[in-house]
């Protein structure tokens, strides 16, 4: 038969709600039927004497006391839960290790950071409007990672960030370094006098990587992202970031780097560098302008954007490294068959893939291409190479569900074994980009799949530009020593590789 | 544009928002990092998307900035204490006041029908719940929602005519709030019990109490209650399950001036009594404040602030500032309970009461953090405490310091919802409640926790959509 017992903890004041869930364990205990743990408060006795569990004990205790009542199946275990009732009344919790909770949306972050100066959004494109919206509405800078972005909702970002005196990089702008701190994809470069602003992103990482290289570095680097030149935008950003730099006490030198916008923007962009007046650079790769002074000037290339910046303030001569003798790139040459005459570039910058195309087209060549510069030339990502081809592998087509291919090179290690069972190609052309947001060890990816082309096509000439700096994860040096040990020829410029990829092919 | 270059200048502090991988770049490049740990926003409902998209501009920022300077600014003091009838125009012989959103009889749920047969036979309009069910079915009684009246009731909220409410006005506006006495826990009429001891103990509360205490309030003169509320918060208050601090401040307030005339001491003694052993007694006053603040902050175009969760035991509805008076409802869910001893799982009725304007202006569940005893309700330790606080400053508007929580820094009270923002996170507001019986006639069965349905808000949103074109 059921009994009930009794302790009252004599002035031992607790909680109710304390209590109650003393209560609930209490009742939980094994072969307990019902509890009561109350003060002894006339009417908490109300509710024992409605529970039955009103004793004799109980009824002594007063206000202050704590009273525990236990209707169990056997004296045994009722002792058993008056005692365990007993130690949960005394227990402390143990503090509980502290996980760390992350801010669930960008407000919830700046109302505990408020001095959070730029927030860097790469979600999918159909929710980055609202994201960057919501940091500007908080008065933060913004640069846009994601693309699929509608031109109509990039223009109203842009045009409020102006009215907001905020800066918008992007929508798809992957790479931008800001007050010494890089974001997206970018190259660990020095400090120094020039401040690059552009729409390419690829066209940034091998300028700024160049001008490291050849000894100087930058104050800013300004993605605008790749649809802010296009005339339905109207290179907002691109505006923006030269009057930046321009009122950039440590910019000495401005550095416009883009693929050819229209006429029109590039009209605005000369109307406003000549307003500035500080020397600048416009590289709109392949437009060839003249001059408009000794102190604002065109470059067609990306290495001539990074030399002409250079020459503004250094009196000596722009030297990059040289990695690949002239008489290596002779015996790659000569090695050749006489139907080996095509190039087939495969690229992980779409900006190296464009420059490639112009210095190709310099040289009476027009190459097929899934980004051609003539659209009679073009062909799918996917479809079989005509004789001379270069592919954006960064297009969408390669990257719906798969990493760029500046991370993931499975594509390009595919495509590479395709292209040398064609025994009219005479060299393999393709960038390898180090640094944030790059794949870790590229030159060991590419020299997996160059392996195993030796041994399909020994005649056959690799060519490459590594994009990048000592300074990088990667480590420049070592990158370059592995992809010239099995025979790559290897340069520091996209620029300079295509040229020597010409060299060899056009022979 | 000029000014904008000095972040070239410093080591600019990133927040990232996305690919985890940036995060992680950051943090190796030795920048000053953060990261919000994105998901889609509205569970990744395009329709929704689209209203939330269009609701991040700067006329919503300006609109909650002018709500939440009305809440802050917002000034409640106890004024006078008056019979409904005398301040309620909407209350009468013919209509009652009730909690939550609009409901007819026959949804109503047990609690909620049995404070109306209480209410009804305390106005000696009918004596048992069958002379009830004839004056509804004759259209004889009809009832209203207390939050359209400018009134708020805790669980069934029922007002009717000769109950003696506390008036509330706001001094730096001018609007009003009316709430009920508390009756304490147990047998009382707001948990749906109408027993002979409830309704005596109303009769006693309009003949003795509220003569009492106008007497007295009129001798102190008019009340401020934020300054209770702040202090009471600091006292390990969160201001809707527990008011111990609370309630002895206000005794300590008007204690002084009991001693009325025309009443004995033993009367005036068993006031005194009734209210320091009722540690629920300020609630309804804390209550009617929230209302005050949350009312001077309604009917702002453009605002996404949620000035009102409410529960009438069946449905849970809210209302938003910018969408004026509609209610958006869903069906009340059942909290997670403690039961009082002799009572189990099975007995408890859905959420109800107007209490939720508690966590509607930050307090309750909201301020859990500054109420360790009251986290045990949730069956868990101080740092779930803690945890549901930080969770609430994802859907909240500010940390309003007035109301510092002193265990956290004294970080102010996460305040004022933001209909975006509980979309956004798909974090629904918790809310801290009292737990009625199924059945009427039962009474209080324990406490609990319990989150808003974001029904509620998806068609509160939804209603925004149409409104400003975005569907």
């Amino acid at each position: 038969m059921r009994k009930k017992f009794t302790i009252v903890l004599k002035n031992e004041y607790r909680d109710s709600v304390f209590l109650m869930r003393i209560n609930d364990l209490v009742e939980k205990a094994e072969g307990v039927t019902r509890a009561a743990v109350m003060m002894g408060t006339e009417a908490n006795k109300d509710l024992m004497k409605e529970a039955g569990l009103y004793t004799e004990e109980a009824k002594e205790a007063g206000p202050n006391d704590l009273i525990i009542v236990v209707e169990a199946e056997n004296e045994e275990q009722a002792r058993n839960a008056l005692d365990y009732a007993k130690s949960l009344v005394y227990k402390t919790e143990k503090e509980e290790k502290k996980t760390e909770q992350n801010y669930l949306s960008i407000r919830s972050a700046v109302s505990f950071e408020p001095d959070i100066d730029l927030v860097l959004i790469s979600t999918p494109g159909e929710y980055a409007y609202r994201e960057a919206m919501r940091a500007l509405l908080l008065n933060k800078h913004v640069m846009v990672f994601s693309s699929n972005v509608p031109l109509e909702k990039e223009k109203a970002l842009k045009n409020y960030a102006k009215n907001k005196n905020l800066l918008v990089m992007g929508p798809d702008a992957g790479t931008a370094i800001i007050g010494s701190v890089g974001l997206g994809f970018f190259n660990v470069v020095n400090e120094g006098p020039v401040g690059v602003v552009g729409a390419a992103g690829t066209g940034i990482q091998v300028v700024t990587s160049l001008l490291d290289l050849a000894g100087s570095g930058i104050t800013a680097a300004i993605g605008t992202g790749s649809n802010d030149v296009k005339d339905a935008i109207g290179g907002i950003t691109l505006k923006t970031g030269i009057r930046m730099l321009s009122s950039h006490q440590k910019t000495k030198v401005i550095t416009v780097i883009s693929k050819p916008p229209s006429e029109k923007i590039v009209n605005e962009t000369v109307e406003l560098l000549t307003e500035v007046g500080k020397p600048a650079v416009m590289n709109f790769i392949g437009y060839k302008g003249k001059d408009i002074s000794d102190s604002l000037k065109f470059a067609d290339t990306l290495e001539d954007a990074a030399r002409i910046s250079y020459s503004f303030i250094n009196k000596n001569d722009f030297r990059l490294p040289e990695w690949t003798s002239e008489k290596e790139v002779n015996e790659a040459r000569d090695k050749l068959a006489k139907n080996q005459v095509y190039i087939r570039g495969l690229f992980s910058g779409g900006t190296i893939c464009y420059e490639t195309q112009y210095l190709m087209s310099k040289e009476g060549i027009k190459a097929y291409s899934n980004a051609p510069l003539d659209k009679e030339y073009e062909i799918g990502g996917f479809d079989e190479s005509k004789k001379d081809t270069v592919l954006d592998m960064g297009a969408e087509e390669f990257v719906r569900g798969v990493p760029h291919p500046m991370i993931d090179f499975r594509f390009r290690k595919e495509r590479l074994l395709k292209e040398v069972k064609d025994n009219e190609v005479a060299v393999i052309l393709f960038d390898i980009v180090l640094g944030y947001g790059a794949n870790m060890n590229p030159a060991a990816e590419m020299i997996e799949a160059i392996k195993k082309a030796r041994s399909v096509n020994k005649r056959v000439s690799f060519v490459a530009s590594v994009i990048g700096t000592e300074k990088d994860p990667q480590g420049l040096n070592s990158q370059v020593e592995e992809l010239k040990k099995e025979g790559v020829l290897v340069y520091p410029s996209s620029t300079r590789a295509t040229q020597v990829a010409l060299k060899i092919a056009k022979r | 544009m000029t000014g904008m270059s000095y972040i070239f200048n410093k080591k600019i502090k990133v927040l990232n928002v996305g690919l985890d991988s940036f995060y992680q770049d950051l943090i190796k490049e030795g920048a000053e990092a953060l990261k919000v740990d994105w998901k889609p926003p509205g569970g990744g409902v395009p329709r929704l998307l689209k209203v939330l998209e269009a609701l991040e501009t700067e006329e919503t920022e300006e609109a909650n900035r002018k709500a939440v300077e009305a809440f802050t600014s917002a000034d409640p003091v106890l004024v006078d204490i008056k019979l409904a009838k005398e301040v309620i125009p909407e209350i009468d012989n013919k209509k009652f006041g009730h909690a939550g959103p609009p409901i007819s009889w026959d949804r109503m749920s047990g609690p909620l029908k049995g404070a109306v047969i209480g209410a009804a036979i305390y106005e000696g309009l009918a004596k048992d719940e069958k002379e009830v069910e004839k004056l509804v079915s004759s259209g004889e009684l009809n009832f209203v929602p207390n939050h359209d009246v400018s009134a708020v009731g805790p669980m069934a909220g029922v007002i009717s005519p000769n109950m003696p409410v506390f008036v509330v006005k706001n001094a730096a506006g001018n609007n009003v709030a009316y709430t009920n006495f508390n009756e304490g826990v147990g047998k009382v009429l707001r948990y749906g019990a109408y027993s002979k001891e409830v309704i005596d103990r109303l009769n006693w509360m309009r003949d003795s109490l509220f003569p009492i205490l106008k007497e007295a309030l009129k001798a102190h003169g008019p009340l401020p209650l934020r300054p209770i509320m702040s202090q009471a918060l600091q006292m390990g208050d969160e201001l809707h399950t527990r008011n111990n601090a609370s309630t002895l401040l206000f005794l300590g307030e008007l204690g002084p001036y009991m001693q009325v005339n025309g009443f004995s001491k033993s009367e005036v003694s068993k006031s005194y009594g009734f209210i320091a052993k009722n540690q629920l007694f300020f609630l309804n006053l804390a209550m009617a404040a929230g209302k005050v603040m949350m009312d001077a902050a309604s009917n702002i175009k453009n605002s996404t602030l949620v000035t009102v969760m409410s529960r009438n035991g069946t449905d849970f509805g809210i209302k938003v500032s910018g969408l004026g008076k509609e209610w958006f409802t869903g069906p009340a869910p059942v909290p997670k309970t403690l039961f009082f001893p002799g009572f189990k799982e099975g007995d408890a009725n859905p959420d109800i009461g107007d209490s939720a304007i508690m966590e509607t202006n930050g307090f309750g569940a909201f301020a859990s953090a500054a109420s360790p005893a009251v986290a045990q309700v949730t069956g868990a330790s101080v740092s779930e405490a803690l945890r549901i606080t930080r969770l609430m400053y994802e859907i909240t508007m500010i940390k309003d310091k007035s109301f510092p929580i002193p265990y956290m820094n004294f970080e102010g009270v996460p305040r004022g919802i933001d209909l975006r923002l509980v979309l956004d996170t798909n974090i629904a507001p918790y809310i801290n409640t009292g737990v009625a019986h199924r059945e009427a006639g039962m009474g209080t069965v324990g406490f609990g926790i319990a989150q808003a349905p974001i029904i509620c808000f998806t068609k509160a949103i939804e209603r925004y959509g149409t409104l400003i074109g975005a569907l």
